[in-house]
């Protein structure tokens, strides 16, 4: 049997923790939201401006979860139904003209919704086990057995789930840990409530 | 419980069947060629699907279909393993991609461009009763599908799955390599001296994998995967990830690494992947293993790869054959690997198949014979 | 020279997103790289493609930048010389 830990839900601006709010923004805009989030952590990270909207918010919401953890084998396993399409209609705009054609591998590398995982791995240096799926909804039934078959194989110690979307300006993230021992039980019914 | 490879399919430019693309290997057949894309990207080294070609192909297999491209491919490589083995209650099927439909972005059909859209069509069209996986690990992403496929076999999720890896040659993927100075202006040269970069490629793989004993089958024995947490782009200097997803590997399948009989590496020909290979090898004691890349006989299949590769590597563990590193003259890493120069019949038993990719990835799997 | 040092500064930290450091941190002859700015292998390909969506400047081989990117000074220096847009 294992737990649900922690869990964290960014969304419109708001920022809750176990269910409870920990942050309230009248902030519309994401940049300037994520930005106001991440200078409120004490941590310093420059390299946080250079990642893509889909890694920032990745990156917060692996944070608020994470900030406090030692524990290093720890599976990334994060899913959304756009992959990493924001980067990619980005990327796609700098080469659709044969005029203005300047493609840049700044934004190119973003153009891989996996990114994500390499970025919160560096910052928690996790060198453990990882991927990135995509659906066109939070796949409760397999994420679960997924979850549970890692930590029961020892391929992990603990894992981090996460719906994390980013596209035109509207966003998501739902993460939650799952250990042992925690709040919840790691059910399917538990599952489907935090990342409703 | 064990989870068995029972049967394949290649469709890329050097054939249409997994028969046909080890034979071209064997007779040292490359795909890669001149091929003009377009004004701003000019001519480059890559292997391209030959459309007129194809298209003739999908025609024995449906003529009514008129779907994306990317469909097509992957229709046509599910096509045959369908027929075989039938589709269950619960049956999944599994694709791994790294762009998926991304030509669709150029013509501004935004909801083409998902890639759940895509993989949808295809659940649909064979019939599948179960949600459809996506992979998108970079380039790892096809050894990680069949490795999330074992696993959920293994849990009791499914008993059997059918894992599919595409990814096309597109302007957008090739743009993006061109501005991480990453192409090379030849054939490319894996672990060579001389070697200036990666060619693109495309294909579409497919293998049926089940929890069902076959003797002819190859049991996927040990796999792991691990993050470099170095770089999002480069190669960790020490190998880190791919030792690490190495040893794993090994541990599961009880293997030690005088087991190992052959590894089909990535070797994706930049000076910095090669090194990080080379050196990672070393560390694990492999370095006396016979080892490949297929890299300049397909090009870089981005998703496709590791499933592609992971199929020739079979190929070759069946036939007790090693397939020459093209592309390969002079050692090139600072740490020497025991790279195949020339094809040769050796008993195979165990076999390693290894991955790695942007975003830090690295993937192993260990393959290996029932009789 | 100096109006183009202060452009390069800006088009830097705007395209490299050097979020927390104004034009007056960076001196015209600290290091762009290692120990400077702390800037990496994505950093000098994006400006390679500064130089030539700016200035119109083509590197013939990615390595020379090794040599042009070593700081403001050098880079300024170098696209005074070769630039092709003004």
């Amino acid at each position: 049997m294992y737990s649900v830990s922690k869990y964290i839900h960014i969304e419109n601006g708001s920022i809750f923790e176990n269910g409870k709010q920990i942050v309230d923004s009248n902030t519309t805009d994401f940049s300037e939201f994520i930005k106001q989030v991440y200078r409120n952590f004490e941590h310093i990270y420059p390299k946080f401006y250079k990642m893509d909207d889909l890694c920032k918010l990745a990156y917060i919401a692996s944070e608020l979860v994470l900030k406090d953890e030692t524990e290093k084998d720890i599976a990334l396993l994060f899913s959304n139904n756009e992959g990493s399409l924001d980067t990619d209609y980005k990327h796609q705009q700098s080469i659709q003209n044969n005029d203005a054609y300047f493609p840049s591998p700044a934004v190119f590398v973003y153009t891989l919704p996996n990114i994500a995982i390499g970025e919160v791995s560096i910052r928690h240096q996790l060198k453990s086990e990882s991927a990135f799926f995509i659906a066109s909804e939070y796949q409760t039934d397999y994420m679960h057995q997924y979850t549970e078959h890692l930590l029961r194989t020892n391929k992990a110690k603990k894992v981090l789930c996460g719906w994390v979307h980013c596209l035109n300006g509207a966003y998501k993230a739902c993460f939650y840990l799952v250990e042992t021992n925690g709040i919840l039980e790691h059910n399917n019914q538990n599952i489907k409530q935090i990342t409703k | 419980m064990a989870v068995y490879i029972h049967s394949s399919n290649c469709i890329s430019p050097l054939g249409f069947t997994t028969k046909d693309n080890f034979q071209a290997l064997l007779s040292g057949r490359s795909a890669i060629e001149k091929i003009f894309i377009n004004d701003a990207i000019g001519t480059i080294y890559a292997g391209k699907i030959n459309n007129q070609l194809f298209d003739a192909h999908f025609q024995s297999i449906d003529t009514l279909f008129s779907g994306a491209r990317i469909e097509k491919l992957l229709i046509a490589a599910l096509h045959p393993l369908i027929n075989k083995h039938c589709i269950k209650n619960d049956s999944v099927l599994i694709f791994s991609t790294t762009k998926g439909n991304i030509s669709a972005l150029a013509e501004n059909q935004l909801n083409d461009a998902f890639i759940p859209t895509t993989i949808h069509n295809i659940n649909t069209y064979f019939g599948f009763k179960t949600e459809p996986i996506v992979i998108s690990n970079a380039c790892v992403s096809g050894v990680m599908a069949l490795s999330i496929a074992k696993r959920l076999i293994e849990s009791g999720a499914f008993s059997n799955a059918f894992v599919v890896a595409a990814d096309e040659l597109t302007p957008f993927v090739i743009s993006g390599f061109q501005s991480f100075q990453a192409m090379s202006n030849e054939v490319c040269k894996p672990y060579d001296k001389n070697r200036n970069g990666i060619n693109l490629g495309e294909a579409a793989a497919a293998v049926y994998v089940s929890d069902t004993f076959s003797a002819n089958a190859i049991t996927i024995a040990g796999e792991a995967n691990s993050n470099d947490a170095n770089h999002i782009s480069g190669p960790s200097r020490t190998g880190e990830g791919l030792v690490l997803s190495i040893e794993k590997a090994l541990k599961e399948a009880q293997k030690t690494t005088t087991d190992i009989d052959y590894i089909s590496a990535h070797g994706t020909a930049t000076l910095y992947n090669d090194e990080m290979e080379a050196i990672a090898f070393n560390r694990m004691q492999l370095q006396n293993v016979p080892l490949n890349s297929l890299k300049a006989y397909y090009g870089h299949t981005l998703g496709a790869s590791g499933l592609l590769e992971s199929i020739v590597a079979i190929e070759s563990l069946k036939t007790n054959t090693l397939v020459p590193s093209l592309g390969f003259k002079e050692q090139g890493t600072s740490q020497s690997i025991n790279i195949i120069t020339k094809q040769e019949q050796k008993p195979l038993k165990a076999i390693l198949k290894t991955a790695s990719g942007f975003g830090g990835s690295n993937s192993a799997m260990v393959f290996t014979k029932n009789k | 020279m100096e109006a183009l040092k202060k452009e390069l500064k800006e088009r830097i930290i705007n395209v490299l997103n050097l979020e927390d450091i104004t034009v007056d941190d960076i001196q015209d002859t600290d290091a762009l790289f290692g120990d400077g700015l702390g800037l990496d292998s994505i950093d000098a390909l994006e400006l390679i493609v500064l130089l030539d969506k700016e200035y119109g400047i083509k590197l013939a081989d990615p390595k020379q930048g090794k040599e042009i990117f070593q700081s403001i000074e050098t880079m300024a220096q170098y696209i005074a010389q070769n630039r092709t847009k003004l």
